[in-house]
């Protein structure tokens, strides 16, 4: 081989402490090593155009720069090797500053490190071979899971970019979370009355396909060429007929099934349509209260259909979509309150969640947007907000800040003042949360205009006192105990990964944190990929966040498919594994322990052997630890280059 | 000897002024089948002054006590009925598992230590290990009509990663024996809440402030008594309760059971056994609220014959 | 002249001190006051919980040790149950107390002395013998009238044993104390 080496001084960062020019005058002596150089900015234009000239000017087939970490320059490198006519493969980096000069400051320890570093990368790089990646189809089409904000927002996104759209979610209607809410903060805009039009949208965009009450069952496939098997679930009723009229609801005798749309607020019919404006607007059966389902009798529900759409056989199904990307978007949550036995652990009926005081504050809710108690039916005048309520708390595993709670609080304390002027609404909180845009203006506008008392400290207990609530805080400005009899306490809980969340991410193979929340491919620069190509996240179910970001992610995570499907080609990353036929024996282990199931036994001449899916393998090794043979090899590590490495620095 | 015997400690106050709780509590074992071998000569745990002044004093106190019973034979676990030796036990027992705090203890006393038994009160053996179930079984004299506030004071179940017992907000253990004695529990909000404990001498203000509260919270959810199972709270509200009412000026007249009276009187046992003479606020109007309803020691009715 | 609570004098080794005798970290507090909102003495006392714990952590050591919660509290373990930081309160509020007498720093003489006065009653009887425990209180503290008006009943309903139930081994308890006050000589 021809091989130039660069030794790049990066400034003074690797220069101060490593003897550059003495690293590149040893590389010289290494074998095959037919040209060394240091420079001052490799990465640099200038830095560049000069390993492009030494390569035309010395007929170089591979090179090595000694700089910073791959994780910075590799890319960079790669891409002057193929400028410069090579296969991007032939190059090596050795990393003499994350790994020397940052280190410590001895130069003569630092520059024999180096130089060990640089023929180690030699070394490797005489074994390199160009490796050349294979293209695939896409299938230009994508499947959103969740019909959320964040969903719809990015299912419209890719339906205007022209890309078909499958949108698959698992309740009744499609609008998620937001759907629920009365109004939004800070502008106060009713909730329905701006998601209402997005879902309207979603129904009757050409480009999108809505399976409601619909899950997915199991994903196949790889960026590009997934095949998800979704289970539409039974609703007893046939869509395809019913008109959403709502003549089965009111004729439907089963009145105490669970309110679920209603957080449990009341209760309601078990045939029914989930709310006014819901997309799509079909009648859905709750088969455990309905009384045909259970006992055989009524039937009220079929005889008043005028479009005969009850169909009490009807059973779940499975639909196959084949698309070339995924995007998870299914949201959130909320904490279950009945865990804070010190607020009654949900036995005391007028201490309720925020999301059901959401509901009661609505017109279109249970109670006709009259706030009422659970429990007599009165309008409360003392009603206590306690914030905080499973969130920030070690003591029952949710250490984390929910990040909208602050905000909802003062906008439910602002509209009580609405529903009820002769209200008196307080407010335990230990911290005002409020970084968006008119987000803090609108905190202190509860506080200084609606009246509402906000003290800082927490809730020790709720005890129920003359059919009231007496609420025992602490204001710690004060340095007070503070005792408020209430008539109601709204509990701002907090957010939890959607129920499902995990088993849904193991499907979609991908990673969750401890708290069920999906993983983003980097905290900071990928907050709307993940590590699996072409899966993206969008909303809450990447962690709490509001209705702006969550609309922000679901834009974003399309724009991500966008551009993945602006090539007409994908190309597979050819540091994979690979099954050399001779030695491989077809014992299969490989195939057993390979986590991504790109492994696939065929035949080769009547013998079982393996054979890797390029296209799904993440090229992380194990097969190659695994196999006994020795006859898979990673490409670009294969067992010789690692063992080249090895050799070069025990050289004793 | 049954295949219920503990090791028992009594507490000090069962010499004196819980001398009714201690009584009860022997009755209620032994009609149940629990066998008490009281820790020969044990000593006071320290209550609140011992850990309030030196963990390590503290603990040496204790662990005599362990040691004691540790060497008995055949004992299933050491029981109190005195929720506030109950804690010094348990927590001294939970710390001995450090070498450097137990070093500290084995240097005050003469012997190393190492205690194995399982600590509960007596009330966490009858509801864990019996079940209310083999409590009504004795039953001959139900509570029926009698109205209780089930009050479990701030030690019982707190904190709960130590004793271990019940739920810690809202404990049931009594509110189930209380049931299964037939009488009627009420609703009661304040079950976990302190009267005071050992204030009661150097601030009275406080306590019966405290107990006040108490005793507002059960006569307003309509209770014609409160059962105890501490003997602290006990004295608080009862022996106190004259005091109460001058300071607060209320006019509780609220009986404060020991929960071992209950259980003794409605499995057959006299007035004069559960030494109900020793409480200070008379049991009798509760008691009074007792309807009689047929059980295995009322004669039944004759059958009428048919004509007749 | 609040002078004690300024933050130029923050005394770290009171608070690594506090730390290390109670085995709980005082910088998990986040002074939510959740430990003040459920104190049954809250009321009664000059500093809530949470400030103790603030000037712990700010390393206020004088108005720390002489603080009268810290001998008002009730130890009834309502803070170290609740703490949503998982902080044993409690704890730290005996840790205190023991460097307060240690230091013979005590806002309240009367709690002392009673405790004292029960101790008292242990090592002599090995149990305590509740007459003895009251009459040394008063010695202690004068407080002559001390519950006066429970005596008649409480004697009446044979209460108040006028004689004291020791164990028979004396010696023993009387050595634990004797070492103790040994070694915290």
């Amino acid at each position: 081989m021809n091989i130039g080496v660069f030794v790049c001084h990066c400034g003074s960062n690797i220069a101060g402490t490593v003897d550059t020019e003495k690293v590149a005058e040893a590389a010289r002596m290494y074998p095959e090593v037919r040209f060394a150089t240091d420079t001052m900015y490799a990465c640099s234009e200038p830095g560049q155009e000069g390993i492009i000239s030494a390569i035309r000017e010395h007929g170089l087939d591979g090179v090595v720069v000694a700089s910073c970490t791959p994780r910075m320059h590799e890319a960079t490198f790669r891409r002057t090797l193929e400028r410069a006519g090579l296969n991007r493969y032939m190059f090596e980096m050795a990393n003499i500053r994350e790994h020397v000069s940052w280190i410590g400051k001895d130069m003569e320890a630092n520059t024999s490190k180096a130089m060990d570093l640089v023929r180690i990368a030699v070394e490797k790089l005489r074994r390199n071979t160009p490796l050349h990646p294979r293209k695939f189809d896409i299938n230009k089409r994508v499947m959103v899971i969740g019909g959320g904000v964040a969903g719809i927002q990015a299912a419209l996104d890719c339906a205007e970019g022209g890309l078909e759209v499958v949108l698959v979610e698992r309740e009744p209607t499609i609008g998620g979370k937001m759907a629920k809410l009365d109004k939004t903060f800070p502008t106060v805009d009713c909730s329905s009355c701006i998601l209402g039009p997005k879902m309207v949208d979603i129904a009757q965009h050409p480009n999108i396909t809505l399976y409601a009450l619909s899950e997915v069952e199991s994903v196949n496939g790889f960026v590009g060429n997934f095949s998800v098997n979704i289970r539409r679930k039974a609703a007893y009723v046939d869509w395809s007929l019913c008109t959403g009229c709502g003549a089965c609801e009111e004729k439907c005798p089963a009145r105490k099934t669970y309110d679920k749309f209603n957080e449990g607020i009341g209760r309601t019919t078990a045939i029914k349509i989930a709310f006014p404006q819901a997309i799509p607007k079909k009648a859905v059966i709750t088969p455990e209260t309905c009384i045909m389902l259970t006992k055989g009798k009524c039937g009220n529900c079929a005889k008043v259909c005028p479009a005969g759409a009850i169909q009490f056989d009807q059973k779940d199904s499975i639909v196959t979509e084949e698309v070339g990307a995924i995007i998870a978007a299914t949201g959130y949550d909320l904490f279950d309150h009945t865990a804070l036995g010190q607020y009654g652990g949900g036995r005391y009926a007028d201490v309720i969640t925020s999301l059901q005081y959401e509901r009661m504050l609505s017109a279109s809710g249970p109670t006709g947007g009259h706030v009422k108690r659970p429990s007599d039916g009165a309008e409360p005048k003392n009603i206590v907000f306690i914030q905080c309520a499973g969130s920030r708390d070690k003591s029952i595993g949710r250490p984390y800040c929910s990040g909208f709670c602050c905000m909802y609080t003062a906008k439910q304390a602002i509209l009580t003042k609405d529903h009820i002027p002769d209200s008196q609404s307080y407010v335990f909180y230990m911290d005002i949360r409020s970084p968006g845009k008119m987000y803090d203006e609108f905190t202190r506008r509860a506080m200084e205009e609606y009246g509402a008392r906000y003290i800082r400290g927490r809730v020790s207990a709720i005890q129920p006192r003359g059919g009231r609530y007496l609420v025992k805080g602490a204001d710690t400005l004060l340095g007070n105990q503070v005792e408020i009899e209430a008539d109601m306490v709204v509990l701002a809980v907090g957010v939890e990964s959607a129920k499902g969340a995990s088993e849904l991410a193991e499907k979609l193979r991908i990673s969750y944190d401890s708290y069920g929340f999906f993983m983003e491919g980097h905290p900071k620069l990928k907050p709307v990929e993940t590590n699996t190509a072409g899966v993206y996240l969008a909303g809450s179910c990447q962690g709490p966040k509001d209705i702006p970001s969550s609309v922000a992610q679901g834009g974003a995570a399309a724009s991500k498919v966008l551009s993945l499907f602006s090539r007409d080609k994908l190309e597979s990353d050819p540091q994979v594994s690979a099954v050399s036929l001779l030695r491989c024996v077809g014992c299969g282990k490989c195939r057993e322990t390979c986590p991504f199931g790109a492994i696939e036994m065929t035949e080769f001449r009547g013998m079982p052997k393996a054979s890797v899916v390029e296209t799904v393998c993440q090229g992380c090794g194990i097969c190659a630890v695994t196999c006994p043979q020795g006859a898979i090899q990673l490409q670009h590590f294969t067992d010789n280059q690692i063992l080249a490495e090895v050799n070069a620095l025990c050289r004793y | 000897m049954s295949t219920f015997t503990y090791a028992y400690y009594p507490g000090c106050s069962a010499m004196g002024t819980s001398a009714e709780y201690e009584a009860s509590t022997r009755a209620l074992c032994s009609r149940l089948g629990i066998t008490l071998m009281e820790i020969p000569d044990w000593n006071c745990c320290g209550s609140t002054p011992a850990h309030a002044t030196d963990h390590t004093l503290a603990g040496a106190l204790v662990a005599r006590n362990l040691m004691l019973a540790e060497q008995m034979p055949d004992v299933r676990g050491i029981i109190t009925p005195c929720p506030s030796c109950l804690k010094n036990l348990k927590t001294t027992q939970h710390r001995l598992q450090r070498p450097a705090y137990r070093a500290g203890i084995e240097a005050l006393l003469d012997y190393p230590v190492q205690s194995t038994l399982p600590v509960k009160s007596v009330l966490q053996v009858i509801a864990e290990d019996f079940g209310p179930q083999r409590v009504q079984e004795h039953v001959t004299r139900p509570l029926t009509g009698m109205k209780v506030a089930p009050y479990y004071g701030c030690l019982m179940s707190r904190p709960p990663d130590v004793m271990a017992f019940d739920d810690h907000e809202n404990p049931v253990a009594l509110d189930g024996l209380l049931a299964a004695l037939g009488a009627t529990v009420v609703p009661y909000a304040m079950k976990v809440d302190c009267c005071g404990a050992s204030l009661a001498l150097t601030r009275r203000d406080i306590v019966t402030s405290l107990s006040c509260r108490l005793l507002d919270a059960a006569a307003e959810a309509g209770a014609h008594a409160m059962a105890t199972a501490c003997p602290m709270c006990q004295m608080n509200l009862d022996m106190r309760q004259q005091q109460i009412n001058r300071d607060n000026g209320t006019q509780f007249h609220m009986p404060v059971f020991y929960y071992t009276q209950l259980v003794g009187l409605a499995t057959g046992y006299t007035a004069a056994e559960m030494g109900l003479d020793k409480l200070c606020v008379s049991p009798a109007g509760a008691l009074a609220c007792i309807t009689p309803a047929a059980g295995p020691d009322t004669a039944p009715a004759q059958p009428r014959e048919a004509g007749a | 002249m609040r002078d004690d609570r300024t933050i130029r004098r923050c005394d770290a080794a009171f608070t690594q001190s506090v730390q290390q005798q109670s085995e709980q970290n005082m910088a998990l507090c986040y002074q939510c006051g959740n430990c003040t909102a459920g104190c049954p003495v809250a009321r009664a006392s000059s500093t809530p919980v949470t400030q103790v714990m603030r000037l712990v952590q700010a390393g206020q050591r004088e108005a720390a040790l002489g603080a009268d919660s810290i001998w008002l509290c009730a130890s009834c373990e309502t803070c170290t149950t609740r703490c949503p930081n998982d902080i044993d309160v409690a704890r730290v509020m005996d840790v205190l107390r023991h460097m307060a007498r240690r230091e013979n720093h005590v806002a309240e003489k009367n709690i002392r002395d009673f405790w004292d006065a029960f101790l008292e009653s242990v090592e002599k009887h090995g149990r305590v013998y509740e007459v003895g425990l009251m009459a040394a209180y008063v010695r202690k503290t004068g407080r002559f009238w001390t519950d006066a008006d429970l005596a008649p009943a409480a004697l009446g309903k044979g209460k108040l044993p006028l004689r004291p139930h020791p164990v028979t081994d004396k010696e023993a308890i009387r050595q634990i104390f004797r070492r103790y006050r040994e070694r915290s000589a």
